[in-house]
């Protein structure tokens, strides 16, 4: 239940995605040198519009590429079609966007 | 051979659309012997109303392919020997597909399923016009080339498990077939081709997982087919052409 204009999608979240995890997992390493906590993550994220595009975008992308994998699955497995295969996608997506964005706005706000 | 007077256990699924069940028999072990011969006997000595399928047993015409241990297989070219679970066959009709009767499946979905895909050629030419030339060493000829060579035996069709779990999916031998015409120069309808492909059925439910390429009898590689499908859609989409 996959057409080429979804496929597009989930290919090209996912080369977004791609630089973005290693990134994330790049600062991570960093971040815990002198230890994990809370303030330090919040002063370095606080007020950036660098972190806020960053991770607004990684949400963002996950959120479509999410949604496009599950929908596959959906079919496949739960036999959902039509309407209610779109609603499932439209769900799982703006569920995923709604919280990431949240997270990001928590952290960068 | 020395186990010439050795029994088979076959074991071959009797039914129809209904439902059915795998009924056993006795057949004798010969040399050289395929599983299209062990049907045969079955259906020449031992029950005469066995249903099955098949021309010109020699791997050309596609028409006898089954199931033979629970995998895909073109019966006629299928030596018992290299398929023998100790000394054990079970023969099914093929999977994916409705079965008819016994050994014989309905192939009209299969087939319609080609035509949704516009494997089907569109001349551009009459025969008054000059032949077209094609060079045999052109990228577009040696990749045509490459997937040519299929009997449409369904065997790709019945190892699919995309099929299986979503079975308006076009399906790797009518996908194959579409992208040797993709690639054919004399062709005339490559934008409505790739807008048939490029569907919610089309080639991009493909998981790549290839059972198609792993089973097909002649060696073709249909995954890499509809893998060119893929990307030449994709290019298509991005330039709004589909």
């Amino acid at each position: 239940m996959l057409n080429v204009h979804l496929y597009l999608a989930q290919r090209i979240s996912a080369m977004v995605m791609a630089p973005l995890v290693l990134g994330h997992l790049a600062v991570m390493i960093y971040a815990i040198q002198g230890g994990l906590n809370a303030a330090e993550i919040l002063s370095r994220t606080q007020g950036s519009l660098w972190w806020g595009l960053f991770y607004g975008l990684f949400v963002l992308a996950v959120s479509i590429h999410a949604a496009i994998g599950l929908r596959v699955i959906a079919h496949e497995y739960l036999k959902l079609t039509g309407g209610v295969l779109t609603a499932f996608t439209l769900i799982v997506g703006l569920t995923s966007l709604g919280m990431g964005g949240r997270a990001v706005i928590a952290v960068v706000m | 051979m020395s186990n010439q007077k050795e029994n088979l256990d076959v074991s071959i699924w009797r039914g129809d659309a209904s439902g059915g069940k795998h009924v056993r028999y006795q057949v004798p072990r010969e040399e050289s012997q395929t599983i299209l011969d062990i049907v045969y006997y079955v259906q020449r000595y031992l029950d005469p109303k066995l249903s099955y399928r098949y021309a010109c047993r020699v791997g050309m015409c596609g028409s006898c392919a089954m199931m033979v241990n629970g995998k895909p297989r073109w019966t006629c070219r299928t030596h018992v020997q290299t398929v023998l679970d100790g000394n054990k066959v079970t023969i099914e009709p093929l999977r994916n597909l409705p079965v008819i009767k016994d050994l014989a499946c309905d192939m009209s979905e299969f087939f319609d399923k080609w035509r949704k895909a516009e494997a089907v050629f569109h001349p551009t030419k009459t025969r008054d016009d000059e032949i077209e030339l094609i060079s045999p060493d052109s990228p577009k000829r040696q990749a045509a080339a490459a997937a040519i060579e299929c009997i449409n035996c369904a065997v790709c069709y019945a190892a699919c498990d995309v099929v299986e779990m979503n079975p308006k999916y076009l399906g790797p031998a009518a996908l194959n077939r579409a992208w040797t015409l993709v690639n054919d120069q004399r062709d005339g309808a490559q934008i409505e081709r790739l807008r048939a492909v490029a569907g919610d059925a089309g080639c991009h439910n493909c998981h790549s997982q290839q059972g198609c390429m792993t089973y097909c009898p002649n060696e073709l590689n249909p995954t890499l087919s509809i893998a060119g499908l893929k990307r030449v859609t994709a290019m298509a989409a991005l330039k709004g052409k589909i």
